[in-house]
């Protein structure tokens, strides 16, 4: 049995110049028409929104998005921030309407866009639940009903009259989470919650979530949270600029999403940097472009394997059109899910920062070495920003992969099982020296 | 509950169905009484929040009118000497105070509904004129308690003789009030809308909401307006809300029906124009602000 059906959904944001905000700004903008000259209050020019992507100062968020889904499932929704994810969820929670198509749901529907929504810092937490509840759609009498429940699963009996500005944030996450969690609708959608509170409550809130739809009821959950996706959901969808991509497992999606961005081999060209470079790029009159980046090993050979025991050379190579006083590039290593584990930036050596200070145009290249005896065996990402600090700003998310083959740092000892799941395994010194046992207890 | 029913394309069979905005009617009475419990709470939340932060909450609505009172009384009763229908000065003017008090806090309450609430209208969906109505009744605590402090002084300017007697237009005055708040409600909902797109708006209500006063019968009676002038004066609702309540109490107004009449007609009308736009801009406001 479908819980929720969508036909063709679309959503199209306008750009900038339709309104200013003001009436002062509406009326110089009309006065500007008038007189045939550029408008003094326009955000951007039509060229920049061109080389954009955008046409005639429209986005669409969504584009012709077509989905059922059955009562009882837990659909996983991933995407890269911007691609449309977030909308559909306002859309579905009526928060703002589309602008063609239709979604037919059965059953009500609450919306988890972000705990503690409408929590007064006066109000005990006692009152918070009931308004929250009621926000959320509740009436009072099944508030009432759910209440200890509620309680419970915050863990707050002895606070729960304490005006929740007493509360530390994470009593307040949990009772906020609680009361959502408790909700009795038959549909729930939910993004990002999971982010707050420690893993112990984190675990229980995954729990509830799984009992949720066991009971028949349908979740939509919205994660970057890989692990919870493919814990969590009984099938995912991946949604990418506006458009539904994929529509599957879990793990195969998001096998997908991971592997999405990646550049084959140990060298990104210009033509690749172009494609997938983010961030405040100037397209008139920039500061700098990015020409390539390499990965090599000691030998200057370019390469995406290395010993665990051998350094690894980042090189970014860059043009520099215009002087510019102050260049950062940060290296930052990420393990398969993203989540970032190190990072070093060119101002961190004091010996050579100079080097990245008032710079002349020309081509550079910059050099940095992530040390050996450092990583796991494991693969790991690299993201790569390049900052001129208030002028352009070029990130690249998981532009490059390497794998490192760990074989441990004493030959004599077999290394393996679980050893092998850490993020990093770094040579540390060691030493061990006898106590008096007398006094040592 | 859910039972078997066939799956059909057809829209009823479906519990909600989420379109494109279509028309400008679409308030759904329905759902706003289904949540007829979360006004009651944003009541209770306003007004446990008022009583819990300051010990001088309340005295503050005592202390505003009173003093704006007195300063009327000096300013405009003693030194520009405008007449006063032979009412008590001190009685006039307190009992205009009140009146405005209740509309000019409630208008700028409710037309900053979208403005004040953008995060929480953001993240989850619910009536959103649940917010303004709330704001209605949660000022009436404070006017309850600058009408006690009105009543007050009636009564003790009454035992030292002063001509004032209440006329049986005190039964109207429940519906004096409720015109009040649907004035304001309606008004401030309109404005609430015009401000998601035009935002300086929001610094000009202060600046309209004081001119608002001057051209309504607060400083000096409604028998001073010049007959070209009256017909079109009336167009402005306060005028008989104001007038009204002093005809009731005082005993003593140049109000005449046809000014009531057309007092609820132009209040009517902002309700409905402002109920309508509320709820074209509360789909898309999101959009925009």
């Amino acid at each position: 049995m479908k819980a929720i059906q969508i036909d063709s959904l679309w959503k199209e944001y306008r750009l900038g110049v339709i309104n200013h905000g003001t009436l002062v700004k509406d009326f110089q903008s009309w006065w500007a028409r008038l007189r045939g000259i550029e408008d003094p209050n326009s955000l951007i020019t039509i060229d920049e929104a061109e080389s954009c992507g955008v046409n005639a100062g429209k986005v669409n968020a969504l584009r012709d998005i077509n989905l059922e889904i059955n009562q009882g499932e837990i659909l996983g929704i991933i995407g890269r921030n911007g691609a449309g994810k977030s909308t559909l969820l306002k859309i579905l929670s009526k928060v703002t309407s589309p602008t063609r198509g239709c979604i037919r749901t059965r059953g009500r529907i609450a919306s988890l866009l972000e705990v503690g929504t409408g929590f007064h810092p006066e109000l005990t937490g006692r009152e918070n639940v009931f308004l929250n509840g009621a926000i959320l759609g509740m009436s009072k009498e099944e508030i009432k009903q759910k209440f200890d429940e509620i309680v419970e699963f915050a863990e707050l009996n002895h606070f729960i009259d304490t005006p929740v500005k007493r509360y530390s944030s994470g009593m307040y996450v949990r009772l906020a989470f609680a009361v959502a969690a408790h909700l009795e609708t038959e549909i729930i959608v939910v993004d990002e919650v999971l982010a707050v509170g420690d893993v112990v409550f984190q675990r229980k809130c995954l729990g509830k979530m799984k009992d949720v739809s066991s009971a028949g009821r349908t979740v939509l959950f919205v994660s970057h949270n890989m692990n919870a996706i493919k814990n969590l959901c009984t099938r995912a969808i991946l949604i990418d600029q506006g458009c539904l991509t994929m529509d599957a497992d879990p793990e195969s999606v998001v096998a997908r999403y991971l592997d999405r961005n990646l550049v084959e081999g140990p060298i990104v060209s210009e033509r690749e940097i172009e494609k997938r470079i983010e961030g405040v790029i100037k397209k008139q009159y920039p500061h700098f472009r990015i020409l390539e980046i390499r990965m090599e090993n000691e030998q200057g050979m370019a390469a995406s394997k290395f010993e665990s025991t051998e350094p690894v050379i980042v090189q970014v190579k860059y043009r520099v059109f215009q002087k510019v006083n102050d260049l950062r590039i940060l290296v930052a290593v990420a393990d398969e899910m993203g989540t970032s584990i190190y990072g070093s930036q060119n101002t961190d050596d004091n010996s050579t920062a100079e080097q990245f200070y008032e710079i002349e145009p020309g081509d550079y290249i910059a050099r940095c070495v992530l040390p050996a005896n450092i990583f796991a065996n494991k693969k790991y990402h690299l993201n790569i920003d390049v900052v001129s600090p208030k002028k352009e700003h070029h990130v690249l998310k998981k532009i490059l992969e390497f794998e490192i083959e760990f074989h441990g740092y004493n030959s004599e000892i077999q290394y393996g099982g679980n050893n092998l799941d850490f993020f990093l395994w770094p040579k540390m010194s060691w030493q061990a020296e006898k106590i008096d046992t007398a006094t040592g207890v | 509950m859910m039972t078997d029913k066939n799956v059909t394309g057809d829209d009823s069979d479906w519990d909600m169905v989420i379109k494109p905005q279509a028309g400008w009617i679409g308030l759904d009475l329905g759902e706003l009484w289904r949540y007829r419990d979360l006004v009651g709470l944003f009541v209770k939340r306003d007004f446990v929040a008022l009583y819990k932060q300051t010990v001088l909450g309340p005295l503050w609505y005592i202390i505003q009118p009173l003093f704006t009172t007195l300063v009327f009384t000096v300013i405009f009763g003693k030194v520009a000497k405008i007449p006063t229908d032979s009412i008590p000065p001190f009685l006039f003017y307190l009992a205009g105070n009140v009146m405005w008090g209740y509309f000019s806090t409630t208008l700028t309450a409710t037309s900053n509904t979208f403005n004040q609430n953008a995060a929480i209208f953001g993240k989850v969906y619910f009536p959103r004129l649940t917010v303004p109505l709330a704001v209605i009744i949660v000022n009436f605590l404070q006017f309850g308690i600058q009408f006690c402090l009105f009543l007050g002084f009636y009564f003790y300017f009454m035992v030292n003789g002063a001509p004032v007697f209440v006329t049986s237009w005190i039964w109207t005055l429940p519906l004096l009030l409720i015109q009040m708040a649907m004035l304001s409600f309606g008004f401030g909902i309109l404005i609430s809308s015009l401000t998601t797109k035009y935002k300086d708006l929001r610094f000009a209500m202060a600046f309209i909401i004081q001119l608002w006063m001057y051209a309504t019968p607060i400083v000096y009676p409604l028998s001073q307006i010049p007959d070209w002038l009256r017909s079109y004066y009336v167009l402005n609702p306060m005028v008989s809300l104001v007038e009204g309540f002093r005809l009731a109490f005082l005993g003593r107004s140049a109000l005449c029906f046809s000014d009531v009449i057309s007092s609820v007609t132009v209040t009517i009308l902002v309700v409905f124009i402002g109920v309508a736009l509320f709820n074209r801009i509360e789909k898309t406001f999101m959009d925009t602000v």
